[in-house]
């Protein structure tokens, strides 16, 4: 298994799933060898064995800025210079020779490599080994860079790994979809395994009500609360989220907006909330973690995924574990394996209000969408997600790759 | 002895759909039933083309040339409304077919409410208004009394025929569910629980959903069911009864199961092998009422429908946005009628339309079974949200016209 991080040393969703998945495939009788590319304990670790590839800190990898499609990337790998641990080329050159030598000495079955940034080592180690290859995506350069292009390193580096990939996992149709149509992969070799939610993982939380004492007193003044939490990049569509909370304003006006989180567009958005003159009725958190990021689960009514491309979206599940109604972009993958929520696409800011405000408005509508929801995310499992995994290896041993 | 028989019974109906209707339209446009998305299911104009096609024009041509070759082949029809207003708008030649069937004299029209709504469980004066304009509008597009009732969706219970009772109906519709009937069979005449004279026939659920349901399911032990298996059914259910009551939606025919599942011909080959035998006939609701008398007194405290394997109303009410829904649509009532505004009070009375809260239902969402869920809209939430953006615009217009009163949101 080739991954980039795992938990607590991860940054997004992409270390929790990879957790999780490996957890579930340990217990269906995988045996598995985790490479990360970084030194770290993973203590409570023990139904796999992690493997640090280069001598960097969890803290130091988190600055390469995996997530960061406006990133310098070098094209050619042999350019890369091994010794340099600032940049991503050079960290991951490292992580591939580490992997190459890996492969060599150890007898592998499959290898699973999971996005961009080890799909280059996946590959390799397929060459080296004639092992299968099976790329998980959990997001596309697409994604990442909200409707433009992206960065054409990472693009190209998809582009080879999809294609000599011998399956591939989306983690909705939604990501199929781009994989097919962007990167002209045949759809029969993308098979789609939804991410699924580890309640018991969910750390049991008592709101605390200080944390966000102003919010918590509109609520009790009969405010609703309306919040996303996320990275404030293009791909969220944030922008649109503001319109669309200016445009409910406009016919109702006990609503306040939680936007938890950071990222490269928080000047522009603090700047068009007051354009849309809401400002006053808009709070921006920072950058939260752990009881911050919770409490604002628990203190919203309403959570917006407004993401303009969304692979998944597991915070969405979250949101809904701490009593939140959903509102979801069709454009998120979540959405697909979620019925009792609202939809609308990333662009109709009007639907989007009209939604909020016929939430906020009747009690039956919020009360039958928080309840509903709950018994669906429930029934998703990782357990289901590790079987489709292993039957997938067993057919890709078998020689029955399709 | 009076004959054996058929009574076949088919529900005829549509709604108005109500559009995507947002916030932002609230106030500002009371078009709640025009979605102008031409090839949306909520465009009812689509729908009833659509239906008149593949359902209404061939069906009733079909029974029509029955109905004159067969002099004893009967049926009982209910025409709502909300079906009649938009056959007259859109295809007025599929109302021509329907007067002539009635005209043939073999067609008897029963009674409902206009609206095809669930007045009756809200309010009494409402329900009765109702079912005097639907007959009112019987009467002048087809020139006859009608004398059996149905309820919305057979929603039935005791008090409802007390209530035909005194309303001078002779016969009253009602689901033959086995926890109600235990050991008695549909297939008589029995007299509701409380009345005097009132008749109550029962739908034989088993044989009906053979054709409504099951017809075209190939993954049904019976698939294909063919018209001398049928008929033998019908025959052998026979043998503990003297009426076998088909009661289902007319849609079933072209439109539930389309053209090429073979409906039509296996349907116009059961009536022609039913027909023409000295020891069975069919007969109208009215026709079966007055030949046979009333095997045993029925009981029904609880409302009982045809819906579901619940046989209750909770496709409509079962969740709180449906009960908040209706709940604040008939608390305008009064408000409503006083402004004698023709054209709120039938805007007020179309959003009262069964079909409206029936897309509001959750409980296959919840189940994990979404593909039973049925409907124009994206989801259950949708729907509600549309529906309450209609009923404040009814607000809006209501306190533009009395000038008093708050919008309550």
């Amino acid at each position: 298994m080739l991954g980039w991080e795992l938990p607590p040393h991860n940054s997004g969703g992409l270390g929790v799933a990879c957790y999780h998945m490996s957890k579930a495939l340990a217990v269906a009788g995988a045996e598995i060898d985790f490479i990360v590319p970084y030194q770290a304990a993973h203590a409570e670790i023990d139904f796999m064995r992690v493997h640090g590839a280069t001598p960097i800190s969890p803290l130091e990898r988190y600055g390469l800025g995996a997530y960061d499609s406006s990133m310098k990337l070098t094209r050619e790998l042999g350019k890369a210079d091994i010794a340099d641990m600032h940049d991503m080329r050079g960290v991951q050159k490292r992580y591939i020779q580490f992997v190459e030598q890996f492969v060599t000495d150890h007898d592998i079955d499959a290898i699973h490599a999971h996005d961009w940034l080890t799909m280059e080592a996946g590959v390799r180690a397929k060459s080296l080994t004639g092992a299968p290859l099976i790329v998980h995506v959990h997001a596309t350069e697409y994604d990442r860079s909200g409707e433009h292009f992206g960065n054409p390193v990472v693009h190209e580096i998809e582009q080879q790994a999809l294609l000599l990939a011998d399956r591939i996992i989306a983690v909705s149709a939604i990501t199929k979809s781009l994989i097919v149509q962007r990167y002209k992969i045949p759809a029969d070799k993308v098979e789609v395994i939804h991410n699924a939610v580890d309640i018991d993982g969910f750390v049991p939380h008592e709101y605390d009500a200080d944390t966000y004492k102003y919010l918590a007193a509109l609520k009790s003044e009969g405010y609703t609360i309306i919040s996303t939490l996320t990275r404030f990049t293009v791909q969220k569509g944030l922008t649109h989220f503001l319109k669309a909370a200016a445009r409910a304003s406009e016919k109702y006006d006990k609503f306040a907006f939680l936007l938890a989180g950071d990222g490269e567009q928080r000047d522009e958005l603090i700047r068009l909330s007051a354009e849309l003159g809401i400002a006053d009725k808009v709070f921006f958190t920072g950058f939260v973690r752990g009881k911050q990021w919770r409490d604002a689960y628990s203190v919203s009514d309403i959570f917006v995924m407004s993401s303009v491309s969304e692979p998944f979206g597991l915070t969405a599940l979250e949101a809904a574990h701490y009593d939140n109604a959903l509102i979801i972009t069709k454009q998120s993958g979540v959405g697909e394996v979620l019925h009792n929520i609202f939809r609308y696409d990333f662009w109709d800011i009007d639907t989007l209000a009209d939604q909020m405000v016929g939430i906020a408005t009747s009690p039956a509508l919020a009360g039958e969408l928080r309840q509903n929801v709950k018994h669906e995310y429930a029934k998703l499992s990782w357990r289901d997600v590790a079987t489709q995994c292993m039957d997938l290896y067993k057919r890709m041993k078998s020689g029955v790759a399709t | 002895m009076s004959k054996r028989g058929i009574v076949l019974y088919l529900h005829v109906h549509q709604p108005w759909r109500v559009r995507k209707y947002s916030v932002f339209d609230t106030a500002k446009s009371h078009d709640y039933f025009d979605e102008p998305e031409s090839d949306s299911d909520r465009n009812n104009r689509k729908i009833m083309q659509k239906v008149a096609e593949k359902s209404y024009r061939p069906m009733n041509a079909l029974l029509l040339k029955l109905l004159q070759t067969y002099p004893e082949f009967k049926v009982s029809l209910s025409i709502t409304g909300t079906f009649i207003e938009q056959a007259q708008r859109w295809t007025p030649d599929v109302i021509e077919s329907f007067q002539a069937l009635v005209a043939t004299g073999q067609v008897e029209i029963v009674a409902e409410t206009y609206h095809h709504s669930l007045a009756f469980f809200y309010s009494r004066e409402e329900f009765a208004r109702q079912v005097s304009e639907h007959q009112q509008k019987i009467k002048e597009l087809f020139g006859v009394e009608t004398k059996v009732f149905r309820n919305t969706e057979l929603a039935y219970n005791n008090e409802l025929a007390q209530w035909a009772e005194d309303a001078g109906f002779t016969g009253i519709l009602a689901e033959g569910w086995d926890p109600v009937l235990e050991w008695r069979s549909p297939n008589h005449v029995y007299r509701p629980t409380g009345t005097e004279s009132i008749s109550l026939l029962l739908k034989n659920y088993r044989l009906s959903d053979d054709l409504a349901f099951r017809f075209s399911n190939k993954a049904w032990e019976q698939w294909p069911l063919t018209a001398s298996t049928y008929t033998s059914w019908v025959n052998d259910s026979l043998g503990e009864g003297s009426l076998v009551n088909l009661f289902m939606d007319y849609e079933t025919f072209g439109e539930h199961q389309w053209a090429d599942t073979g409906i039509f011909d296996f349907f116009e080959e059961f009536i022609g092998s039913w027909a023409g035998h000295e020891d069975r006939t069919f007969y109208t609701v009215s026709e079966a009422i007055a030949a046979h008398q009333p095997e045993g007194e029925l009981s029904m405290p609880r409302t009982v429908t045809w819906a579901d394997s619940e046989r209750d109303l909770s496709a409509w009410l079962g969740n709180t946005m449906q009960q908040e829904a209706l709940r604040y649509l008939y608390a305008l009532e009064d408000d409503i009628l006083r402004t004698n505004d023709t054209q709120l009070i039938h805007d007020w009375r179309a959003l009262q339309t069964s079909d409206h809260v029936y897309y509001m239902c959750t409980k296959w969402f919840t189940d994990g079974d979404v593909h039973a869920y049925f409907s124009p809209y994206d989801s259950p939430y949708d729907a509600f949200l549309y529906f309450m953006n209609v009923l404040r615009d009814l607000r809006y217009r209501l306190h533009a016209h009395h000038g008093t009163g708050g919008l309550h949101g």
